[in-house]
């Protein structure tokens, strides 16, 4: 028995969906940031095994590129969650509608 | 059959701290448990000999991001814990467990049944395999991603220069409070501001 691509793309599947749950049943934005970084986790793994499965590089690349945005988004992100929680520091998710002009 | 007993224990840690993010009610919590997470996830790039990756998952997930979520914790005083007995909004988690479901079986008929064709799952999914940049087994798995990185790529890599110039410019914007001494006090009237 060994470890195919299959078994990665299975946990990659398992993973993402825990967080797409996260993301719609949390109500604490900061923890439906986590949520975000664990979907983007899953695709990173399931990167990785396609690259390992199809001898291509490319794969890590992709998941090279992934982090550097995964880093911008999450700064942007946290300073609208700070920007918002300065007012309502009990915010959930649905205060964010005050970002509305 | 050591690479099967490491995927087990390292997927087991990816699973359980991604369950743990999703339901502890204190949210210093939930962000350790990322850090677990984000370490299963990088000795499963060791497994598939991504070592650079691994490298970043670690210094870049598990460090910073990580510490940057615990540091806005703390900051805005919001580690208490969350009430989840409560459900605001009535089916949102039934309806989200639904569609989570959904997508999870979405995800793995894609893979399971892409296969059916006769060519072998991930194959058909993706087609043939490619030879753009065949990894070079000699060379070790960091000269392999430089030399497609600052190769094909070097564009891309220049716009994420940029895109993290941005992203920095843009967090000191939305959270400099120059001329807006009275945050504290949420006036409707002042909106207009």
């Amino acid at each position: 028995m060994r470890v195919t691509e299959t078994w990665y793309l299975t946990l990659s599947a398992v993973l993402f969906a825990i967080g797409f749950v996260g993301v719609l049943v949390r109500r604490n934005p900061l923890v439906m940031f986590m949520s975000l970084e664990l979907m983007l986790n899953a695709v990173n793994v399931s990167f990785v095994a396609f690259a390992n499965k199809l001898d291509d590089i490319a794969g890590q690349t992709a998941v090279f590129f992934v982090l550097v945005v995964a880093a911008a988004e999450v700064v942007v992100g946290l300073s609208i969650v700070v920007a918002v929680m300065r007012r309502r520091p009990s915010m959930t998710a649905d205060d964010l509608r005050s970002l509305k002009g | 059959m050591v690479d099967v007993i490491v995927f087990v224990v390292a997927g087991l840690v990816v699973l359980a701290g991604a369950l743990g993010v999703v339901l502890n009610s204190n949210p210093v919590r939930s962000a350790l448990s990322l850090v677990a997470s984000f370490f299963g996830v990088a000795i499963l790039f060791v497994l598939q000999e991504a070592h650079f990756l691994a490298l970043v998952q670690v210094v870049v997930y598990a460090g910073a991001i990580v510490v940057l979520f615990l540091f806005v914790i703390m900051l805005l005083g919001v580690d208490e814990v969350e009430d989840l007995s409560v459900e605001p909004l009535a089916g949102q988690r039934i309806g989200g467990v639904v569609a989570g479901v959904a997508v999870l079986a979405f995800l793995l008929g894609g893979l399971f049944l892409s296969g059916k064709g006769g060519d072998e799952g991930a194959v058909a999914v993706t087609g043939t395999e490619s030879v753009t940049q065949p990894i070079d087994e000699t060379q070790p798995n960091i000269d392999n991603l430089a030399a497609d990185l600052f190769g094909r790529n070097v564009l891309a890599f220049e716009a994420t220069a940029l895109l993290l110039t941005i992203a920095t410019v843009g967090a000191v914007v939305l959270v400099r409070n120059a001329g807006a001494e009275d945050l504290s006090v949420d006036e409707p009237g002042r909106a207009e501001r």
